[in-house]
């Protein structure tokens, strides 16, 4: 590179030149924009953030339904609305380390029942008062009641006791549980004044920002929260998120400049996009997957031959090329990736077998009628053309699959965990232990596929109080092979997220945890 | 009294008469959908005891008439209930809404009716020539075009390719009026196209139908330019079928445009109506259903009107 381009790139990170500017003038030095936007992107970041400004996201998954009780929230707006005006006790990094938000320390008994938090001093809510362990603890209990209705009820109804004295909150549970700090980052356990019993959705918080336009399904503004205690988080002025629920929409206003940066680029148009100045398009690794799952209850399902059959005769590579565009990994029948903390690589990989297929098929003594699959355009993005891929690779081992396309409408509630077949999503969790617990579990209540094994549940158990970790991954690992083998889950991918990012953002890193950076993009990020 | 008069105080009882008759279709079609409200609201949740509870704190135990006249009353009070899904009073919210997608029908009207009689009076004047020939083509066009087709395509061109309007029309109070009239531009343009066919050929097939009296004639005779004939003597005799295709439209524009809506991220009534049908949100799909009915009937009534006062017969009874 040469002295003057050099030059002006620095002045331009510093903001003491246009960005135009410096784009004309390395084209006038026989630079590509593309070149010279990346360059600059770089130059931003080694710069540091840069305070002021809007930054305004477009976001697919509000709805005009959707409220700001944090409790409640269910889709990626709201998500992402928690991450903005909300703190909770720790968050979990890219690389999944734990780190201290309104929790300053954290330590736990040697069984992992009892769990101790610092609570950091000098926080102040968005109402000017002061954030104590008293909050934190009565927030934790409105999750814990019923009529809250909280999406992280599953994570604190173990809990049998909580006490606060002075900035100490303590967490006794009922049975051992190593992963509680991991699990109390979950983006429903917003710290509330007073836990936010007596208005749960007056978006009150702790975070950077605080709401000042509450539109559902439209819009969400935010301010600058003044009295905010990190000072390495909430660089611009003000934040929006503008709803956009159309794919083609949403990417037109990340083109036309009018927002910088959307969630969920359709992967037919990844490609196209990722040719398009002034932006960048995104896809980290994420721990979300698609599924196929298959009661063990049910006839045919209730014969391992049969579910067997069934996992070999499904092309992996082919769906995540077909389906996802190339954009995820293939899976391998059990719920668990390399984002997972104690991921077990050496796993054998289950490929696509036609002979073992019809193999295991006549073993199960099958009758040779139709196995119907259920699907719906809304199971997951190309449900139905996975499911037809399914078919025509079932059909080459000899196994008849029918597809019935089911409505959107009432599909959670009429097929799934309803029906013994069908398609299905799940988005990860942070640790193997939630993920597990949510759907496998024999007592679930979200056990989609009537899974039932008490080796598999002891395993699950007990590694929740081995605060050893090797023996803690060969305990999952262990699991894993269950799930694999004798599990009525099909997994075949597991989906990237993609996303687009203008070139005027600085700060964007991928993370495996959520869609735009875990829902902290605009708190990280700043206007380059 | 009046015969006209008469007559219009008749057309308004009978709209409101057919109102009634469409709530209580209204409250009898969400009536018979499976299950009942609270077991919308506590969903896969639900338990016996809570499902009692709520049923109880509802009043859900009453008989469905009792319950149908407690709504009808609240209604008539202006009480539209709260919504089950966030708890926000509906009246409210709706009000926003609406006043959104009436803004919006507003402008796509103002552009769409003057330009939609203009061309039909054109296409008459020069019947069966290039013209004519040239509008009916282009307007069977854009309206044989799906309205989100024809919406990507002015946002490629007027968005992307050339940055002349913002993609994304979302509207709020703080926005100055000239701020709120450009976001709503595409959507405008879209529903303008969507519209237009219809009621220019409706002009035109109206007007074409006068241009075979004897009077017309006459008027040709006297010497009088083409134009001025179409729109003085044979226009005013063509208002009453123009006029009921006008309304017609305009109803569309206020109750049949979700698609554009959310092409164009438009927070109107009916993004606001889909939102809260997947939800299972029953008191606000029966507040918008009632709403979109009275705005049907309304414009109904007032093209009856209009085609009365345009009919000499009614307006001067012997």
């Amino acid at each position: 590179m040469n002295d003057e381009l050099r030059y002006l790139l620095a002045r331009t990170a510093q903001g003491k030149h246009s960005r135009r500017d410096f784009l004309g003038r390395a084209g006038a030095l026989g630079m590509t924009t593309a070149m010279a936007g990346s360059l600059l992107a770089t130059a931003a970041r080694a710069e540091g953030p840069k305070k002021g400004g809007t930054i305004i996201a477009g976001m697919q998954g509000g709805e005009s339904t959707n409220t700001l009780d944090p409790a409640l929230a269910a889709s990626e707006v709201p998500f992402a609305v928690n991450m903005t005006f909300g703190e909770m006790l720790l968050d979990v990094s890219p690389t999944n380390e734990l780190v201290p938000r309104i929790a300053e320390e954290y330590s736990s008994s040697p069984d992992a029942k009892v769990w101790q938090f610092k609570i950091r001093q000098g926080v102040e809510f968005h109402n000017g008062k002061t954030l104590t362990a008293d909050d934190v603890i009565a927030t934790l209990q409105r999750h814990t009641d019923e009529k809250s209705q909280s999406g992280a009820l599953g994570i604190v109804q173990g809990i049998s006791e909580m006490k606060a004295e002075g900035d100490m909150v303590t967490l006794s549970l009922a049975a051992a549980n190593a992963d509680l700090p991991y699990l109390l980052a979950d983006y429903h356990l917003v710290i509330q004044p007073n836990g936010g019993v007596d208005d749960p959705a007056a978006g009150i918080g702790a975070g950077a920002y605080k709401v000042a336009v509450n539109e559902p399904g439209v819009r969400h503004g935010f301010e600058k929260f003044a009295n905010y205690w990190d000072d390495a988080s909430g660089h611009a002025d003000q934040v929006e998120i503008l709803v956009i629920n159309d794919t083609t929409a949403r990417v037109a206003a990340l083109q036309a400049g009018q927002v910088h940066m959307i969630n969920r680029v359709d992967p037919k148009v990844y490609k196209l996009l990722k040719a398009a100045p002034g932006l960048q398009v995104v896809n980290s690794p994420g721990r979300g997957h698609y599924v196929f799952i298959m009661h063990c209850t049910a006839a045919p399902f209730d014969n391992n031959d049969l579910r067997m059959a069934l996992k070999y005769a499904i092309n992996r590579q082919e769906m995540v090329d077909k389906v996802l565009g190339g954009l995820g990994s293939i899976g391998n029948d059990f719920p668990i990736n390399a984002a997972y903390p104690m991921f077990d690589e050496t796993i054998e990989q289950r490929e696509y077998d036609p002979d073992k297929a019809a193999f295991h098929y006549k073993a199960s003594g099958h009758d040779g009628s139709p196995i119907v699959l259920r699907t719906a355009t809304g199971a997951f993005p190309g449900a139905v053309e996975a499911a037809q891929l399914y078919q025509q690779s079932a059909a080459a081992a000899g196994i008849p699959l029918e597809i019935v396309r089911e409505p959107d409408d009432g599909y959670w509630s009429n097929v799934w965990n309803v029906q013994p077949f069908c398609a299905s999503y799940w988005g990860g969790r942070p640790v193997q232990d939630q993920m597990y617990s949510t759907a496998y579990l024999s007592t679930a209540e979200w056990n989609d596929t009537k899974f039932h094994n008490e080796k598999f549940d002891g395993l699950l158990i007990a590694a929740r109080a081995e605060l050893d970790q090797a023996k803690r991954k060969q305990m999952y690992s262990d699991m894993a092979h269950i799930l694999r083998d004798e599990g009525g889950l099909i997994l075949p991918m597991f989906n990237d997220f993609v996303e687009a990012v203008s070139d005027a953002i600085g700060g964007w890193e991928t993370d495996p945890n959520g869609e735009l950076m875990n829902g902290r993009a605009m708190t990280k990020c700043w206007l380059a | 009294m009046h015969p006209v008069v008469k007559l219009i105080a008749q057309r308004l009882a009978l709209g409101l008469l057919l109102l009634l008759a469409v709530s209580v279709l209204i409250f009898a079609g969400t009536e018979m959908l499976p299950g009942d409200v609270a077991q919308a609201i506590l969903g896969q949740s639900a338990t016996e005891t809570a499902l009692r509870n709520l049923r109880e704190e509802m009043g859900l135990n009453q008989p469905a008439i009792t319950r149908y006249f407690q709504w009808l009353g609240g209604i008539l009070q202006g009480d539209l209930g709260t919504a089950l899904s966030n708890k926000k009073e509906i009246a409210t919210e709706i009000g926003a809404r609406l006043g959104n997608t009436l803004f919006l029908a507003f402008w796509a009207a103002a552009v769409s009716v003057p330009l939609a009689i203009g061309l039909g009076l054109l296409a008459v004047r020069y019947r069966n020539r290039w013209p004519d020939k040239l509008i009916s083509g282009v307007t069977l066009a854009t309206i044989s075009l799906p309205e989100f087709v024809a919406g990507y395509i002015l946002m490629y061109l007027l968005t992307v390719k050339f940055r002349i309007f913002s993609p994304i029309s979302t509207i709020y109070d703080s926005m100055s009026f000239g701020q709120k009239l450009n976001a709503i531009a595409l959507p405008v343009m879209v529903l303008v196209l969507v519209v237009l066919a219809h009621m220019m050929r409706m002009t035109r097939a109206a007007i074409l139908n006068v241009m075979q009296s004897a009077y017309i004639e006459t008027a040709e005779l006297k010497g009088l330019r083409p134009l001025t004939i179409i729109a003085r003597h044979a226009f005013p005799n063509a208002i009453a079928p123009v006029v009921n295709v006008v309304m017609l439209n305009l109803a569309y524009l206020v109750v049949g445009v979700v698609v554009v809506e959310v092409v164009f991220v438009y927070p109107g009534m009916g993004q606001y109506l889909v939102d809260h049908v997947t939800k299972r949100d029953v008191p606000v799909v029966q507040a918008c259903g009632l709403i979109f009915a009275a705005v049907y009937i309304g414009l109904n009534i007032f093209a009856d009107v209009i085609s009365i006062l345009a009919n000499p017969r009614l307006r001067h009874p012997k």
